[in-house]
């Protein structure tokens, strides 16, 4: 364990050091990592370029040798493919035949049927050729079956045997059936595949020529007809071919014939990638992009989004780049495509590294160097970055050893790879992001300057963090939307239905639907009508023209409609490899124009030594792939040809007529289909110009769904939000309307201030210190107490008692300034009371922050009394003060007189109220009766938060000391009453004091600076009571003996927001935005958090996730148990942060005059309840969760009550 | 005792349509395929008349997934057929095409019927599948997938065992990567049972073959690759119905 742990006390201080040194040096690391990239590619210039284009070396046929398989090194000439035997040695036997002298008794048949009668006595003399008991059989290349799957080609091409084609096959090499067969370019023409075609054809096959040249036309002006006999020899005698060539020239002997005969070309043809091999291969490099496209999608907090994911994209490509290179340069090019295995590979890895990085690096305090926060966050993450990779090199390594030679090559590269990446991400992202990160902090400095310059001083900011309202910050990651001023505005119908249109793109949507399915009948359909043509056309395949073919050729399409596609596919028709002499010009050269009577002149040019040439390079490969023979990185032999004249008679002509040759009118067919050719292509042209048209709609349609549809609409580029998250929708729809109608509760002249509740019963304190109790059910008002207790009323008459408390509306107003201005407009009933608006001073510049940790509460009274001072002459004081029932003794001698302190904070228990003062004092009011139950003066700094738990009361003051009080009964419990039907909800019921027993409020211990800065949460549950301060710090206290249990250090800022529950979890948020969850028992970090840019105003747990709102408006719901971030949501600018969880799914929110609910499973909105109509400017801010599934949150003046039925039943 | 119905029926399905993805099967298959898609249909109609809201929800993520299982279908098919034919892309092209133009259908059929149980399920079950749930692994997840049929496609080992056990640990290490749910494992498991049983069924009934079967009548590494493909499908399924439960804004498009 000690080996392990110094290990990574080791890693991490490495890392740490790696950290600061791309921190400190980012420019020439950057260029280091550019040098070793470019030199770790440099390999790869070596490398043939990608193509599939096949390669040629001739050598002498005198003293050609087949190639040892050893390399030899001297040869420099020899391409390094040249090595063992070819795959075969092709020797063609060209024949030009041609009916001379021609005469106009002959039909335009006998121009080709005679001489392709010729070829079978050529075969016959080349098989029966005999060269000292070496005869072709021994030689040639023996073939086995077909490819299964091409049964159209058996009846054409030979199986079990030499493999020698000629256009005899189409025959079956049998001159009976030549003879018979009626119609000979039908026979030969059936076999073509309609449109386009890449690869060679039967008829180039069995010709051996281009089909242009063959002159087995109707319409053939030259009347020669060109063909070959190929014939495919899998082991090279010199002698016997010799003599072949000997035997077949002395036959039919070729005058003026000039061809040379010493060279023999070898043929290296590279690794096919077929469209379908292509298919897959871009399907897994889509799944890659979109993979680094929702994982970079997750990068945050950072300077330029955009930035780092090409960053991240640029280390994966260049660790591509380099690993491809480095196998190169030792030799390992694999055999297995590195382009296939590489997104595999990037998936694999993953880009796991580079986010856990960019979170680590983000998470680290703001306020520290950005050396050290770069360096903090490497070594933070150096464990388990070093535990992954060494994992997967381990996994590489069992893989190694199963010894599959293909696991094994992946492996390899897959090591290299890794290593690769690893560099990269070490050196070239982690450098980028030390730049992100410093370009960010300026960025911050330069907004943050004027934006603090306006914010108030912390002084009252430590009160009441969570009330303070965002202020609209100008961050970039926020996306700042235009009030939706007509959210409640119903919209005619005839708009809406447009809107509708609009919202949806449904017109585009049909017309793309539309297209695609149009598409897909084009497809399978088959337009052309090529089915039945091509069903016809098999069904007569039979030479007698009978019903001898097996039936199911007849019906079952051979290849529907796979043409159309086939020519969409991409590979354009590529021309033979031209030669260096122009050949078609040479060619119309070689043969000069003959008269239409004249004889046909066979010549022999250059241009016919290489005639395999013009050939489609695929010409060779798709030979041999029939037999399942791969030309794939391996070479044949092509040797000289054989040239063989062949001159036939008139009357020969006429004797191998067929019956009906003669009146056979020349078929109509053939134009056509050579008209169809030429159709074809411009249809494929059509087709091509189509797909493109579709593939760019398609591309559209793809970015419409996987962006978001406000993206880009703001020019903000912002991928997190999704769709429905905002209350309301940017296209000014209204919600659906609600079943859930909230319930307001009117009647106080203010802004709320504090809430309280304790299931049944609900107690409000506004600005100005009025205290209502509701019934937390009907929502009636029970009772009013009003500032300093001075007349109480019963519930139905809520009448107000203005007195001098607006004075401390005023003190309050001053004190929250920003909320004290979305108030919408003061209420008529304060005309009495002097217009303190121009006291408000927002300069808050001026005010000396040390002001804020003044120990005795703000003094405003003298500012505010001038004000009334200048208002006295003011004519209209309509209530003048009532005197006192209850002679307050709690009226103390305050240090400027005659204002009154304000409540800073309220619970409720039972029927008792505490309210604690700014003054320090803690009263204890009878919420029905309305009546001062007890106060304490023990205190002389105000009461910033109070907890009321059992019958003890805590209350945080000002400055930062603790108070535990015992609330004491005089009367024996018996006479505690239970309200309400006992069970119901998590909370023990509240006993309920009758008003005859005697309540004292004793202070039981106080703790002295408790915290060195003021108390800013203070939060009790399950016997302990915690409270959170501005230095910093958590303390634990139990309740019972007001020990100090622990205090926990882990924030970089004042502590704003803490929960804690029954089952003793503890967490708490910082104006740093990192949230600690912590455990009570041993006081120790359990996780930490950087969630938010600004503060965390509230949290909530729910027994799975824990879920913080911050300042940047964002709500982060988190995994409670790893701290791991499930989702965020992005709320609207200046949204409440107050959060609520009613159950343990649903989560309910404040909102600009909302509150939004949510499905915290699912992380979507459920449903938004509006408060009111005019709710602009308004946001919710304090929002407490009831037993009985409402919610009550506080609405301006108003207070809101809301019922959710479905909730109830979920409980039930 | 409807739902129960379903169930059977949408897991035969699958199973089923599953079965082709890898082979050239006939028109028993296509009929029962019919039939149940029917009986889905009319099912998920009756249940979209009540919660009207829902069903359109419903029919966006089937459509969704639908056009997953039939891009996924075409591209593995013709990683199949690349493994007899190579070299030929024509006729490549015309088997990809002619071969029966129902599989995709069908399989995008059994996609969304898988992926759309396992939300459903999840549900049921009352607990919501929160592990990794974000687009990046979904995609990582099928990535993963499409390797897992590339090896067994393209990997030539010295035998089928060893082929089928390294298969076995890759879906294994998907479900565990990706799902590591019990409801994820036990609905894959069910496929991969149920899809290999109607494939032996459809051998044994002599409708296709497979070129050197060592289990029974099909590859060993057959259930694996159904059990890996139902993972990712209900992942699929999963995300989709997190990202497009039902929002105030019911119209907008899914994801």
């Amino acid at each position: 364990m000690t080996v392990r742990e110094r290990l990574r006390q080791n890693i991490s201080a490495a890392f740490y050091r790696h950290g600061l040194l791309c921190a400190s040096y980012p420019v020439p690391i950057i260029l280091f990592t550019s040098a070793s990239i470019l030199t770790c590619c440099y390999p790869l210039l070596k490398l043939p370029l990608p193509g599939t284009g096949p390669v040629e070396f001739t050598t002498g046929v005198r003293d050609y040798s087949t190639p040892s398989h050893e390399s030899q090194g001297d040869l420099s000439e020899r391409p390094d493919w040249y090595r063992g035997p070819p795959v075969a040695y092709i020797q063609q036997v060209l024949v030009k035949a041609a009916v001379s002298p021609w005469d106009n008794s002959l039909v335009p048949v006998d121009v080709f049927r005679s001489p392709l009668g010729r070829v079978f006595s050529v075969l016959e003399e080349i098989r029966n050729h005999v060269y000292t008991d070496r005869s072709l059989e021994a030689l040639c290349l023996q073939v086995t079956d077909l490819l299964p799957g091409l049964r159209r080609m058996q009846a054409v091409l030979p199986e079990h045997g030499c493999l020698l084609v000629s256009p005899g096959n189409y025959w079956q090499n049998r001159r009976d059936l030549f003879d018979a067969d009626p119609d000979l370019l039908k026979t030969v023409h059936q076999h073509e595949p309609k449109g386009l075609h890449t690869s060679a054809t039967l008829k180039d096959l069995l010709f051996g020529v281009p089909g242009k040249q063959t002159g087995v036309n109707l319409y053939s002006k030259k009347r020669v007809v060109t063909y070959t006999i190929t014939i495919a020899l899998s082991s090279y005698d010199a002698r016997f071919v010799a003599s072949l060539r000997a035997r077949l020239k002395q036959l039919h002997p070729s005058a003026n014939c000039t061809l040379r005969e010493d060279h023999m070309v070898h043929v290296h043809f590279k690794e096919e990638i077929g469209i379908a091999e292509l298919i897959p291969l871009v399907t897994t490099y889509i799944i890659l992009f979109a993979y680094i496209y929702f994982s970079t999608r997750k990068i945050d907090m950072v300077k330029s989004k955009w930035g780092l994911a090409l960053a991240a994209v640029v280390t994966v490509l260049s660790s591509l780049l380099m690993s491809v290179g480095l196998c190169t340069l030792f030799g390992l090019t694999p055999t297995l495509n590195g382009g296939e295995i590489f997104p595999y590979l990037v998936v694999v890895i993953g880009l796991e590294n580079v986010l856990v990085l960019t979170k680590s690096v983000v998470s680290t305090p703001v306020d520290l160097e950005v050396k050290l926060r770069i360096a903090q966050g490497l070594s933070n993450e150096s464990w388990s970055i070093m535990k992954n990779m060494a994992t997967e090199l381990c996994i590489i390594l069992i893989g190694y050893f199963t010894f599959v030679p293909a696991i094994q090559e992946f492996c390899l590269f897959a090591v290299v790879g890794l290593v690769s990446d690893f560099f990269l991400q070490m050196f070239f992202f982690t450098t980028v992001l030390s730049i992100d990160i410093r370009r960010m902090e300026l960025a911050d400095l330069n907004r943050r300057l004027p934006a603090e310059a306006g914010m108030p001083p912390p002084k009252p900011g430590p009160l009441r963090p969570r009330e303070t309202p965002p202020p609209p910050r100008p961050s970039p990651h926020t996306i700042t939307l235009q009030a939706p001023a007509f959210r409640n505005l119903r919209l005619p119908k005839r708009l809406r239905v447009v809107y509708f249109l609009a919202r949806t793109r449904l017109a585009q949507r049909i017309i793309m639907v539309g297209t695609v399915i149009w598409i897909g009948i084009l497809v399978y359909t088959d337009p052309a009508g090529l089915r039945t043509f091509l069903a016809a056309q098999v069904s007569e395949q039979s030479p007698l023209g009978e019903a001898g073919l097996p039936p199911h050729l007849g019906v079952a399409p051979v290849f529907p409609g796979g043409d159309p596609t086939s020519t969409l596919s991409g590979l354009p028709a590529p021309e033979p490899t031209p030669l260096p002499e122009n050949q078609s010009q040479g060619h119309r050269a070689a043969h000069p124009e003959v008269a239409p009577v004249s004889s046909p002149q066979i010549t022999w040019g250059p241009e016919d030594e290489e005639l395999w040439r013009r050939l489609s390079f695929r010409h060779w490969p798709s030979l041999f792939s029939y037999y399942n023979i791969t030309l794939a990185k391996r070479y044949i032999s092509i040797l000289p040809v054989i040239p063989v004249t062949l001159h036939l008679s008139p009357q020969e002509a006429i004797d191998t007529r067929h019956p009906q040759d003669t009146h056979h009118a020349p078929p109509p067919s053939i134009k056509t289909s050579d008209l169809q050719t030429d159709l074809t292509l411009y249809k494929v042209a059509a087709l091509g110009l189509f797909a493109g048209v579709v593939l760019v709609l398609l591309l559209f349609c793809l970015y419409r769904v996987l962006c978001p549809r406000n993206y880009g609409q703001n020019g903000v580029p912002h991928g997190r939000r999704r769709r429905g998250d905002l209350p309301c929708d940017e296209y000014g729809y209204s919600p659906p309307i609600s079943e859930i109608s909230p319930l307001l509760l009117r009647g106080h002249s203010m802004d709320i201030e504090c809430l309280a509740s304790d299931g049944m019963l609900l107690a409000s304190c506004c600005l100005v210190g009025h205290i209502r109790v509701w019934d937390a059910q009907t929502g009636d008002c029970l009772t009013v107490i009003p500032n300093n207790g001075l007349r109480r009323s019963s519930s139905s008459g809520c009448w107000e008692h203005r007195d001098g408390g607006g004075a401390v509306g005023g003190q309050d107003v001053d004190i929250f300034p920003i909320r004290r201005r979305t108030t919408p407009a003061r209420p008529a009933l304060f005309g009495d009371q002097p217009d303190l608006t121009p006291l408000i001073d927002t300069n808050f510049g001026l005010s000396p922050p040390s002001q804020a940790l003044s120990s005795s509460g703000f003094d405003f009274g003298g500012l505010v009394e001038k004000a009334y001072q200048e208002h006295e002459p003011s004519p209209t004081l309509a209530f003048p003060p009532s005197p006192p029932p209850v002679l307050p003794p709690e009226l103390p001698p305050q240090n400027n007189g005659d204002w009154d302190s304000s409540v800073w904070a309220m619970e409720l228990r039972g029927n008792l109220i505490a309210t604690g003062r700014s003054s320090g004092k803690l009263e204890l009011w009878d919420a029905v009766e309305g009546s001062l139950r007890c106060s304490n003066e023990d205190g002389v700094s105000g009461i910033t938060a109070l907890a009321f738990l059992n019958n003890r009361i805590v209350a945080a003051r000002l400055n930062g000391s603790l108070d535990f009080f015992t609330v004491e009964i005089t009367k024996p419990l018996g006479l505690l009453q239970y309200r309400g039907p006992p069970g119901r909800g998590s909370l023990p019921p509240s006993p309920c004091y009758s008003s005859e027993d005697v309540i004292s409020c004793q202070l039981t211990r106080s703790v002295q600076c408790a915290h060195q800065k003021p108390i800013t949460v203070l939060k009790a549950a399950a016997g302990r009571v915690v409270t959170g301060s501005q230095d910093h710090t958590v303390r634990v206290y139990r309740l019972e003996d007001s020990c100090c249990l622990f205090t926990l250090q882990g924030h970089s800022g004042g502590i704003t927001a803490i929960y804690i529950d029954q089952t003793m979890v503890l967490a708490s948020g910082g104006q740093d935005g990192t949230i600690c969850v912590w455990d009570v028992l041993t006081g120790s970090r359990v996780s930490h958090v950087y969630g938010h840019r600004g503060d965390v105003t509230s949290l909530v747990c729910t027994t799975s996730c824990i879920i913080s709102s911050g300042l940047d408006d964002l709500i982060c719901i988190w995994d409670r148990s790893t701290g791991i971030k499930l989702y965020s949501i992005q709320q609207e600018v200046g949204c409440g942060a107050s959060l609520g969880v009613i159950s343990e799914s649903l989560l309910v929110t404040g909102g600009q005059g909302c509150v939004s609910f949510w499905d915290l499973n699912y992380g979507d909105l459920l449903q938004t309840v509006y408060l009111g109509q005019s709710s602009e400017g308004q946001s919710v801010r304090q929002l407490l969760v009831l037993d009985n599934a409402a919610i009550v949150c506080d609405f301006g003046s108003e207070l809101s009550l809301v019922y959710v039925p479905s909730v109830l039943e979920k409980l039930d | 005792m409807p739902r129960l119905e379903e169930h059977c029926w949408s897991c035969s399905c699958s199973a089923s349509v599953k079965t082709q993805e890898l082979s050239s099967a006939r028109w028993v298959v296509c009929k029962t395929a019919e039939m149940m898609s029917i009986i889905t249909s009319v099912l998920s109609h009756a249940y979209g008349s009540l919660h009207s809201l829902q069903s359109a929800n419903l029919i966006r993520r089937g459509l969704v997934l639908f056009i997953v299982g039939v891009v996924l279908a075409l591209v593995l098919n013709l990683l199949q057929i690349q493994r007899n034919v190579t070299l030929f892309p024509e006729e490549v092209l015309d088997t990809l095409f002619s071969s029966a133009w129902w599989i995709p259908l069908c399989c995008g059929t059994a996609a969304a019927v898988v992926g759309l149980l396992y939300p459903c399920l999840d549900q049921h079950l009352g607990e919501p599948h929160k592990f990794k749930r974000e687009w990046a692994s979904v995609t990582r997840c099928i990535a993963v997938f499409v390797g897992i049929n590339h090896a067994s496609a393209k990997l030539d080992f010295a035998n089928n065992v060893q082929l089928s056990l390294t298969l076995a640990a890759l879906s294994l290490g998907l479900w565990w990567t990706f799902d590591r749910s019990r409801s994820g494992f036990g609905l894959g498991l069910t496929t991969a049972f149920l899809a290999t049983l109607i494939a032996q069924l459809l051998v044994y009934n002599g409708i296709y073959q497979y070129t050197s079967p060592d289990f029974l009548y099909v590859r060993s590494w057959l259930p694996c690759i159904f059990f890996s493909g139902g993972v990712t499908v209900g992942n699929i399924g999963r995300q989709l119905a997190m990202v497009c439960k039902l929002t105030n804004d019911k119209f907008s498009f899914c994801i």
